[in-house]
């Protein structure tokens, strides 16, 4: 089967839509999470519920409980080193045991000052930052009237038991089916306190009539008060609290049933100074452990972990030996082990984090990757056929090989598939699929391989045959190819690290300016040295024409020596004013492009920066906005409309007209002669207005699109209808762009205008050039948007432009066509360069589509193959998958655009035969 | 007799190598605190100072275009202050082009224009001392094929060097690691002297290995 370049180019896109679809579902699989995790997170919402009467919960049913029986444990005025530091290594080790080896979340809580009982009762119940003020009440404290945690468990119908300090009871009136109050007021006792609360526990656990027992010891903190956290009786109460813990962990472990765990919560209300006292902000007091202990927290068993744990021996160590004022090799040695300990741990730690976070479907993932690898190869082995001037090549789908080669591969992946899909635990989406779709898909992989087996085999055999074709060496390299070359393969590199990728305008900008630099110094060339160059370069550029490499070597100045070297000379072709203008096209095209960049600052690092776009969208400066709108779209109309038929011209100008009233009617901009601000609508009919205006456009473009294609051979009918195509969706992204990103339409057109006039013509590039231009443009425009690698950025607002209320389909094409309408103007303004070009080179269209197909698949197959690999990079979420998100989409949309290159080469082609 | 040429080319060469090098170590000894990254304005002064001083010394010593013609001395001031104002001219030029690169407009001006002076001394004035305020030789010597003695080729290397230097150089600026050296024009401003020293010491190996094919038409 012979194909076109540009059909071959197009179908590849296709497949590689499918295998980017199926390489995200499988990378954004539906069930983030595990079910029992979701439960855990839908839960603390329900609690804080308004209890007024008059307010009305939004959470019609209660969640299904977690925990069986809770015990709340304060121990007042216990310090987070009473437990986590040497004193409770010493004095408390069965909790320290937990803590290290048992089901158990341990963390060091922040209290907010005041540090005085009653305040910090109030805040652990109710959620909320106690004031000053309640110091003062601190000793006689009214009931709690707030939301809190009592008064919902109550609600819920939980039966709470309360032993210890009477502060709670005072606060909590009603609220415990049993309780036992404690006064603190006798400050030097110290058993009493805690004995009078503790001999309940023994009954306490006996009897199951209860669901949440709250306990409050008082001991330790008056042991503070009077002694100070240092003395000895501080140790003694803590191993007391820890026998205390001991039995109610067991007792509750013993208690448990298949059904429901219990939950054991240790904390203190505040810690103590140095002094023994509290009530300050020292970090002694503020600081307080917190302990749940359950056995519904599974085991932990993270390797980052134990190198944790081994890092902080080896650290203690290293203390150890500084202290002793030890400065020898050992210390240093040490020092860094100690240093490269932590970092094992940190790494272990933060990819164990990722990859409890994130749960791939990798089959689903590998098969779309390997789908997009093979027509990527598909695709570059086909490179010096589809760049050929007849741009079209044999497709071998019937070789006797190839059937059998093609059953083997497909029985092999049959195979895989059974055997993956029956031993896969967790979900799978490819497996999901009917059997039907997915042998299709096999099917498609096999034929893929074989294509390109066939494909390496014809390139031996060619190479094999001592051919003429001359190895294009590198030094008949222009600049310009060199550049290409490297900004595209440096890109593609460029997307392993997140920060280029968080800042690939960068990239771009970079790259665009360097092409225009690198223009210049060909312009200059073509200028000023045409008359001195020997021609004895231009030996074989003619025959190498249109032959074996992507970019294919026109060494241009020669090509245009040999030409001119017959008939006129440099001077008389370009026309002194000419010259000169050609000559500032670059640098204008460059202070084009640095304007837009103060446009809008995209990115991460630098978003921040003061920019044009915030100071314009600002309410002081409508009047400066209103002038840049009216201004740009004047501009818009002057730059479009030179091509264009009558009928168009007009339409094109009232349609500009109905842009700004509609940016008029919604408030962005203002009327000359409005000065008071008018009720603002939302612009519906202007809106609507406006796409009449586009679709009349469009549809006059198409129609003469399909007459030139059926009726007459006149060329200039088709370039008209394809411009009158492209100016309805500068019209279009008109209407949808917010008004200060209109300037960034006119720099497009008019950057446009100038490269085609003086730069691309005068120059003579070749297809596959000028189609990279056209791409690495539509990128940098992409981001002069405003858009950026975040989602952020998406103005989704464009979606709603004319439409009363969201409407599905319209709605995300709008978003998407004004998202990418940098690459998507630049592609189709390239469709109607090349098909002008058409004379010079009849198979131009074809030599583009390829290219710009090419040109998006490389990105986006090695990027998925680095996101496959980095997926459990820290930044997988925050940066690589949006950047992923805007691959994909972008892939479509080149697809659409390839197919429609595609059809109008189509036409083309037709005529040309006829 | 070639061979001698780049003998000495290389010698010329290596003395640019070693005044560079020295920049960044002498300031040091006299003042305390210099370093090339914390006083790096310093460092771009004295460096385009030394680099001058250095190229206009060796151009003075060894003559690369030995021009027939004696010139008057109102000829040769006429000379130098047209020097002047192209080496002036370069730096305003490289200035913009770092802007239109997207470096800052109005903050940060004299960073920039110090970058820019580095550059113009790396390019500009080894090109103002071989071939003089002369744009018809310039362009010449920056076409295809188109030097025609080593000294020219030598510029050739260096300058592009330079500034293919000075462009790598900007890549670590969007990374995120907040290391000293991103600070602008830091990067830059090394890569372009990396680059010059790198096309210094290839500048001659890359002659003698080629001295067979290289064949100068006389002009």
């Amino acid at each position: 089967m012979r194909l076109r370049s540009g059909v071959f180019a197009s179908s590849c896109l296709l497949v590689e839509v499918l295998g980017v679809a199926l390489f995200l579902r499988g990378f954004f699989p539906v069930p983030v999470r595990s079910l029992p995790r979701r439960e855990a997170r839908g839960d603390p919402p329900a609690e804080p519920a308004p209890p007024g009467p008059g307010m009305v919960s939004n959470w019609t049913k209660i969640p299904p409980p977690l925990f069986k029986k809770v015990v709340v444990v304060l121990i007042d005025a216990l310090r987070d080193d009473f437990v986590f530091g040497s004193k409770g290594e010493q004095f408390m080790p069965y909790t320290k045991q937990v803590i290290e080896k048992g089901t158990s979340y341990s963390f060091i809580a922040e209290a907010k000052p005041p540090t005085v009982t009653m305040p910090r009762i109030k805040a652990l119940m109710t959620g909320s930052i106690p004031g000053f003020i309640d110091v003062i009440v601190n000793l006689n404290s009214p009931a709690l009237l707030d939301d809190n945690l009592i008064w919902q468990a109550k609600t819920a119908g939980k039966r709470i038991i309360f032993y210890g300090d009477d502060t709670w009871v005072k606060l909590f009136p009603k609220h415990f089916v049993e309780y036992d109050g404690t006064t603190s007021f006798f400050v030097s006792d110290f058993t009493e306190v805690d004995d009078n609360v503790t001999r309940h526990l023994d009954r306490v656990f006996k009897r199951e009539d209860w669901d949440l027992l709250i306990l409050h010891y008082l001991g330790l903190d008056h042991i503070g008060h009077v002694t100070g956290p240092n003395s000895p009786l501080v140790g003694a109460k803590l191993r007391e609290m820890d026998n205390i813990l001991k039995k109610i962990h067991i007792s509750l472990l013993s208690k448990e049933e298949a059904s429901l765990p219990n939950l054991l919560v240790v904390c203190g209300d505040h810690g103590m100074s140095e002094t023994g006292s509290h009530g300050g902000s020292s970090a002694g007091e503020v600081h307080t452990p917190l302990l749940f202990i359950s056995s519904a927290f599974e085991k932990r068993s993270d390797p980052g972990y134990e190198h944790f744990k081994i890092a902080e021996k080896s650290h203690a160590n290293w203390i150890k030996l500084y202290l002793e004022g030890n400065n020898s090799e050992i210390l240093l040695n040490l020092g860094k082990k100690v240093l490269k300990q932590y970092l094992e741990a940190l790494k272990t730690l933060s990819s164990s984090l990722s990859r409890q976070v994130a749960q791939y479907d990798m089959y689903s993932m590998m098969v779309g990757t390997v789908i997009i690898m093979e027509v990527l190869l598909l695709l570059f082995l086909s490179i010096p056929k589809a760049l050929s001037s007849r741009a079209e090549f044999e497709v071998p789908l019937s070789l006797p090989l190839f059937s059998l080669l093609f059953y083997l591969v497909c029985l092999m992946l049959c195979a895989v598939h059974v055997i993956v899909c029956t031993s896969a635990e967790s979900l799978c989406y490819f497996c999901s699929m009917s059997w039907f779709t997915a042998v299709g898909v096999m099917m498609l992989i096999s034929a893929l391989m074989c294509g390109i087996l066939s494909a390496i085999a014809k390139i031996f055999e060619n190479s094999r045959l001592p051919v003429k074709n001359p190895v294009v060496s590198s030094s008949g390299w222009s600049e310009i190819d060199v550049l290409i070359l490297a900004g595209t393969v440096g890109h593609v590199l460029s997307l392993g690290a997140s920060s280029f990728v968080e800042e690939e305008h960068q990239t771009w900008y970079f790259l665009i300016n360097t092409l225009c630099l690198v223009l210049c110094q060909d312009l200059c060339r073509n200028n000023f040295l045409l008359k001195e160059y020997d021609p004895q370069h231009s030996t074989n550029v003619k025959q190498n024409f249109g032959e074996a490499s992507e970019y294919k070597n026109m060494d241009i100045p020669a090509a245009d020596n040999s030409k001119l070297g017959k008939t006129i000379s440099s001077a008389e072709f370009i026309r002194g004013s000419d010259k000169w203008i050609s000559l500032a096209s670059p640098w204008i095209i460059l202070i084009c492009c640095r304007l837009l960049r103060s446009l809008n600052q995209t990115g991460v690092q630098w978003a921040h920066r003061p920019d044009f776009g915030h100071w314009l969208t600002s309410s002081e400066h409508k009047s400066e906005l209103s002038f840049l709108a009216a201004v740009s779209l004047l501009m818009i109309f002057f730059l479009v409309q030179r091509r264009c038929s009558l009928v168009s011209k007009i339409a094109m100008a009232l349609g500009l007209l109905g842009v700004y009233s509609y940016r008029a009617a919604i408030g962005n901009v203002i009327f000359p002669w409005q000065h008071d601000s008018k009720d603002i609508s939302k612009g519906i009919t202007e809106a609507r207005f406006v796409y009449v205006f586009v679709l009349g456009i469009v549809f006059t473009g198409t129609k003469d699109l399909l007459k030139s294609q059926v009726i007459s051979s006149d060329s200039s009918v088709k370039s008209t209808g394809l411009w009158e195509v492209y100016s309805g969706l500068v019209l279009l992204a008109a209407l949808l762009f917010r008004p200060h990103n209109l300037p960034v339409l006119v720099f497009c057109l008019l950057i446009q205008t100038m490269m085609t006039k003086y730069i691309w013509r005068p120059l003579k590039f070749d297809a596959a050039q000028i189609t990279i231009m056209h791409y690495w443009f539509g990128q940098a425009f992409f981001y002069f948007q405003g858009n950026s690698n975040g989602i952020a950025t998406v103005d989704v607002s464009a979606g709603f432009v004319g439409l009363e209320s969201y409407v599905e389909i319209p709605a995300i094409f709008f978003t998407a066509f004004a998202t990418y309408a940098g690459p998507v103007l630049w592609a189709i303004h390239l469709l109607c360069y090349l098909s002008s070009e058409v004379s010079r080179n009849s198979a131009a269209v074809g030599h583009g589509c390829f290219c710009y197909a090419l040109m998006r698949s490389l990105p986006v197959a090695v990027y998925i193959v680095l996101v496959t690999g980095l997926r459990y990079h820290l930044f997988i979420w925050s940066v690589f998958s949006p950047k992923l998100l805007y691959e994909g989409v972008h892939v479509f949309i080149t697809a659409t655009i390839c197919l429609f290159f595609t059809a109008m080469d189509h036409n083309h082609s037709h005529k040309v035969q006829d | 007799m070639k061979e001698v040429e780049i003998r000495r080319l290389l010698a010329a060469n290596l003395l640019c190598v070693f005044a560079v090098i020295l920049t960044a170590v002498v300031p040091g000894f006299f003042w305390e605190g210099f370093t090339v990254l914390g006083t790096h304005l310093a460092w771009l002064c004295i460096c385009s100072v030394c680099v001058g001083t250095v190229n206009v010394i060796l151009h003075l010593v060894l003559k690369p275009n030995h021009s027939p013609k004696r010139s008057s001395f109102a000829h040769k001031i006429s000379r130098f202050l047209k020097c002047c104002i192209y080496f002036f001219m370069s730096c305003i030029i490289f200035h913009a082009i770092i802007v239109l690169y997207g470096a800052p407009l109005i903050g940060s001006v004299t960073e920039t224009f110090l970058f820019s002076v580095l550059l113009s001394t790396f390019t500009t004035l080894q090109c103002l001392c071989m071939l003089g305020p002369n744009t018809h030789a310039w362009i010449r010597v920056f076409s295809k094929n188109g030097a025609t003695s080593i000294w020219e080729s030598s510029l050739q290397i260096t300058t592009v060097c330079s500034i293919l230097g000075a462009w790598f150089g900007a890549f670590p600026i969007p990374l995120d690691w907040d290391r000293p050296w991103q600070v602008w024009p830091i990067s830059c401003s090394f890569g372009a002297t990396f680059g010059y020293v790198a096309g210094l010491i290839i500048a001659p190996l890359w002659l003698y290995w080629n001295r067979k094919q290289l064949t100068y038409k006389s002009r």
